[in-house]
Formats: C-alpha cells, structure tokens, sequence
C-alpha cells in the first residue's frame, strides 16, 4: 500500500513535468530551438491566474483562460523580440538569448510581484478518490492534471497531422528552406508554434501551482529543468515521448526517494537520464533522424 | 574699530560653536550587504529594511552619531558578495552589517578577517561564519544553539515521544541546526524516527511527510525556512497527518505568505528571539513603522538587523569612534567594545562573548487563531 500510494504521488509530480515537457518539445520539434524561459512563462502564467482568483475574485476558468491570453501573447512577443532577429544565427546565441530571457522574466516578476512567496489558492476544489478503504488517495488535481495531458496530448498529435498550419510546423520542422520555397510563411509558422507552446505553459503553470502551490519568481526553472530533463528522456521533438518521459521522471524521482534515499533523489533521477541517453541517444520515443550528406 | 568688532564677534561666535559642540557629530558610514534581488530576497530585503529603519531613528535622535547607510547586493551569492564588499570598502564604509545569509557570509567575513573590518551579521547564523576570526559577531543565535535549545526544550516540556525531521540538505543552516539537534537528542536518550532531507528546488514533500506518518511520529522538527514548512505543512494536511509542527526562527513568515491558509499553521511551534505581536513598546513602535514604510509585518530577519544597527552604534560608542576613522583602524576597538555593551532590543537583552556569538533566551511561541502567542505549559 505504501508503495502503491508512493507510486500515486510520482504519477502525481511526473504529470506535471509532463504537461511542461510537452510544451518544450513542441517549440523544440518545429522551431529546432531550446527555449529555456519555457518554465518562466509557466510562472508568468501562474502569477497571472494567481493576480484573477485573487485579486480580481474571477472564476477559475476566467482567470485560467486570462492567462493563456497572457502567455500566448507573451510567447509571441518574446519570439518577435528576442528569437527572430536570431533567426541566421547559431544555434548556441539563441540558446544563450534564451537563458537570457529567462533571466529577464525572473527578475520582471521579482520587480512586479516581489520576492515573498505565494499561496496559490486551488484553482478547482476537487474532492479526492479514496480507494482500498481510504488508505490509498488519489487527488482531484492529480487526476485533472492526467486527463489534462491526454486531452492536450491527442489534441497536439492530431493538429500538427491534420490541419493545414500543423502541417506547416511539420514542414518547417523537417526542412525550414524547403518549407520556405514551398510558399510556408515559416516566421508565421514559428510563431504560431511559440503561441501553442506559450498557452501550453500557462495551463501546466496553474496545473503545477495546483499541485505544489508556493509561487515565487523561481517557481517554473526547476521544474522547467526537470520537464526538459523529461523531453529529452521521451525524445525530444516527440508529443508522446514528452508525456511518457515525464511521468517516468516524475515515478523515477519519488521512488528514488522514498526507497533509496532523500538526500540522492535528484541523482538518481539524472544517473537515469545519462543511462537511457547511453543506451537510446534519441531518448525513448525519438526519431534517428539521418544527415544526408 | 569696526573691525574691532568684528573680530570680537567672530570670535565669540567661533567660540559658541565649539561650545554647542562640545561633543561633535561623528558621521558613521555602515554598510548592509544582503540579498535584494534573487531567491533569497525576501531575507535582503528584510535586513535591509531593519536596519534603514533603525538609522532612521538614530539619525532623528540626534544622538553623537549620524549615520550614512550603503546598501549593497549579493544575490544570496558568494562571488557576487565579496564584489559587493569591495564596493561598499570604496566607498568608505567603515563597518559592516552584513551579510543576511550564510554562504555569501563565509565568503566575506574571510575577506573581512584579512582586512581588519568590523562585521555584524543580523542573520548569518552558522558557526563558520564566526569561526577563528575575531571582528565577525552575530545578532541571531547560531544554529548549535538553535537546534540544541530546541531538542532541549522538547524534552522538557515533553512535547513528544516519537521525532521525525525533515531539513534542507543543501542549505548549511538548515543542515548545521538538524546535527546540533539530533547530538542532543541522542544525549537526551529522545527517539528520532524519521529523518528525511529536501532541496531548495524540491517541489514534491509527500515522501517526506509520508516517512514521518508512516513511523508514527507525534512530533515533527523542521530546521527549515518557512516556504517549503508551508509546502510540508499542506502536504500533511491533504494526508490527515496532524503531529506538532516544531519551528526555528526560520519558520518565521509563515502567516505572511500571501493566500496561506493560515488556519494550517495552527498549533505549529517555533523557537524564536523575536515575535512581531509581542507587547513592549520597543517592538510595537518598530512594527508600526515597517508597516507603515513596507506594508508588511517585520519577521525576525528585520529585527535582527534593527537590532544590530543598534548594537553597532553602542558599540562604536564606547569603542570612541571619531570623525574619518578608517575600517581598519577601529576595528580592535570594536571588538574590545562589543564584549562590553549589553544591547536591550526587539529580539531580546544581547551580550556578545569573543567567539562572537551572542547570547539571549529564545522562547517559544506558538501559532493561535492566527497569531504567535508565548507558549505555556
């Protein structure tokens, strides 16, 4: 039973890396860049949902909807600003830009919101499932947090195989010149992909303030480290693999720690990765891609 | 004859200068290093704060010192702390209330040491801060004395009979209280079920909480910063685990966090020298005022550094220290006077020893209807 409920409470965490996760692979997959201030925008969403339960007393739909509005538009701008001037650049000055625009948004939340923490209220009051007698609880986050990934998971799989701007990010992804002779407008095609990815964030921004809910300017990077961690795990670029790589993570960590040792849980989490990496370069789910030469 | 006159009148008036100021206005240039910005900032701001409030009204008293306050930045990070050191050395500051937190501290009073500069830490309360160097002292109590009055106080009050605790192991405060604490509770024959450890970027603390539930634990002992007690705290909740949740001065703000269901923290404990509800004059009149600046209740960071500004000026005081005395030039003195002054603050009636620990009683006060109140038994 105990380790049953220990597994619970992994699934519980490995969700919510999931949910991020799903967000960098996106952006990773179509743009072919890692965009580091993913776990900022996260927290920018919070904040943001943090300021409509709060302050402004909205429904918690409102004050979610509000901030994937946000964030969307957040996504966009930091895009337009800081990303596609780079556009020709090497990939190692838009990693750094990234890194920088993470920075950049941590400090614009300490100015705004302050260094004390937070209390995230509960977004939805959800009542737990007691199983075997109540001495195993599932949360009603946990299970909201779960669907959530399955819905966001098959909705993402199936726009970028069906529609026509998803079939543009495919292309943009595979070869953005070829793309780019073919009459996709990629700048276009990237941001959209950066405003998918954006309002992504600000539900996995609720949904982990939700979970964990202490808000802070700090809240998304590590979290953000880990569901990175978790995209690479699952084959980074691959919808699926971003999913099962971040609940893996997320059972990984908590077994580790419960079994092992609290003290090793974070190394045993990344001795994993460097074995999986070890084994299957790709990640779990990736695609070898070939350079034809 | 006018000239005379003159002459007469400025002399007089030279004279009655003098007179005025038998004792000249000494301007003391005291810098505060902390973190302002960054992870750690709720604390930088905190001392920051304290201490502006406490120059504020020395300068208003008009006293023999007037004080310039310099106000520098560390991020919580050592590097950047002794930047911030040597910044505020060029611009003549003649002793340090500084640093706020631990591992920028040991970076600095090293540098300090060398340089023969005197440092006051409101809050840096590990030993190796103090450790072999003689101008560095302590407002807050180190974290021996943290976690050994804390088991002590267990104990005697027989608050348990099965302990777990759950520390930070990558923060040398938290871990540095949890080895004093458990010595002592070894010595005192207490039994410690359970010992769990986090880091400063652990989101998840069911493992932890589950551990000390699991062994039947009826006490829980948190060496800890209150952000992630307030995390373990609803962690316990959302699993009907409800033992004592025994603090350290740490724990403090844990009913300042912003949408914290307070009615969590009930019955929570802590050992703490300073409480923001307390009844003394003193400390009402400095809770006033932090509101009324910041909007927001004092915790004990902020007090420390009140306190400590105070403590420097006494001491300055009677280590008679005059107009563009350099750093290095006062510092004997101030370590001579710092054994000699007592200093009756918000955290207590301080005396200092040459270790530069400080020495004050601790109580304990625990969390009622959404208040500290002393706790009695």
């Amino acid at each position: 039973m105990v380790f049953l409920s220990n597994l619970v409470n992994g699934i519980s965490l490995g969700s919510i890396y999931a949910i991020i996760a799903l967000g960098y692979t996106m952006v990773y997959g179509i743009a072919k860049m890692l965009n580091f201030a993913h776990g900022d925008v996260i927290m920018v969403g919070a904040y943001i949902a943090f300021c409509a339960l709060q302050y402004w007393n909205l429904h918690p739909l409102v004050a979610l909807l509000l901030a994937m509005v946000f964030c969307t538009l957040l996504g966009i701008t930091i895009e337009g600003l800081a990303y596609r001037p780079l556009r020709r650049a090497t990939s190692l000055a838009v990693l750094i830009t990234a890194i920088g625009m993470s920075y950049l948004l941590q400090n614009l939340a300490l100015l705004i919101w302050g260094a004390t923490p937070k209390n995230f209220p509960g977004l939805f009051s959800l009542g737990a499932v007691s199983l075997f007698s109540g001495q195993l609880k599932i949360s009603g986050n946990t299970l909201l947090t779960i669907a959530a990934n399955i819905v966001i998971m098959i909705a993402l799989t199936t726009f970028t195989a069906k529609t026509k701007l998803g079939k543009a990010m495919r292309c943009v992804s595979e070869n953005r010149g070829a793309a780019e002779l073919m009459g996709i407008n990629v700048n276009r095609t990237i941001s959209a992909t950066f405003a998918i990815g954006s309002a992504l964030a600000a539900i996995a921004g609720v949904l982990l303030c939700s979970a964990y809910p202490t808000l802070q300017p700090t809240t998304g990077s590590m979290p953000g480290i880990k569901a990175f961690t978790a995209a690479v795990f699952g084959g980074i670029g691959s919808i699926p693999g971003a999913m099962i790589g971040g609940i893996l993570l997320g059972v990984i960590e908590i077994l580790g720690k419960a079994y092992i040792s609290t003290e090793l849980g974070d190394a045993i989490v990344f001795a994993v990765l460097i074995v999986v990496l070890l084994v299957r370069p790709t990640g779990l789910l990736g695609k070898a891609v070939r350079e034809k030469v | 004859m006018k000239k005379m006159l003159a002459l007469v009148l400025a002399l007089v008036l030279a004279f009655g200068l003098t007179a005025v100021h038998a004792e000249e206005t000494v301007t003391l240039t005291i810098a505060h290093i902390g973190p302002l910005t960054g992870a750690a900032a709720v604390y930088g701001n905190a001392t920051s704060r304290g201490a502006a409030i406490a120059v504020e009204e020395i300068n208003a008293a008009g006293g023999k010192f007037q004080i310039v306050l310099l106000d520098a930045d560390d991020t919580h990070d050592a590097e950047v702390a002794v930047n911030a050191y040597n910044s505020v050395m060029d611009q003549n500051a003649q002793m340090i209330i500084g640093t706020t937190t631990t591992t920028p501290c040991i970076a600095v009073s090293a540098l300090a040491y060398e340089e023969r500069v005197f440092m006051l830490t409101p809050s840096a309360s590990s030993t190796a801060v103090t450790e072999d160097k003689d101008n560095v002292y302590q407002v807050c109590f180190t974290d021996p004395a943290q976690g050994a009055a804390s088991a002590e106080y267990i104990n005697e009050h027989k608050l348990a009979t099965k302990i777990a605790v759950i520390y930070n192991n990558a923060d040398a405060y938290s871990t540095g209280i949890y080895n004093t604490f458990n010595e002592k509770a070894a010595e005192l024959g207490m039994e410690i079920v359970s010992v769990t450890t986090f880091t400063d970027d652990t989101v998840d603390f069911s493992v932890q909480v589950a551990d000390a539930q699991n062994k039947g634990a009826d006490l829980v002992f948190l060496p800890i910063y209150y952000t992630p007690a307030s995390m373990i705290l609803q962690t316990a909740n959302a699993n009907e685990y409800k033992p004592v949740f025994f603090g350290v001065d740490g724990m403090d703000g844990i009913l300042s966090i912003e949408g914290f269901d307070t009615s969590l923290a009930e019955g929570v404990m802590l050992l703490t020298p300073f409480s923001a509800d307390a009844q003394d004059e003193k400390t009402q009149k400095f809770v006033a005022r932090y509101q009324e600046l910041y909007g927001e209740v004092p915790n004990q960071f902020a007090a420390d550094a009140y306190d400590g500004v105070y403590a420097l000026v006494a001491a300055a005081e009677v280590a008679g220290v005059k107009n563009g005395d350099k750093a290095e030039d006062i510092c004997d003195a101030m370590i001579a006077a710092m054994q000699q002054i007592t200093v009756e603050g918000v955290t207590g009636t301080m005396t200092w020893d040459a270790t530069g620990a400080v020495s004050k009683t601790p109580t304990a006060v625990i969390i009622e209807n959404g208040v500290y109140v002393g706790f009695t038994k």
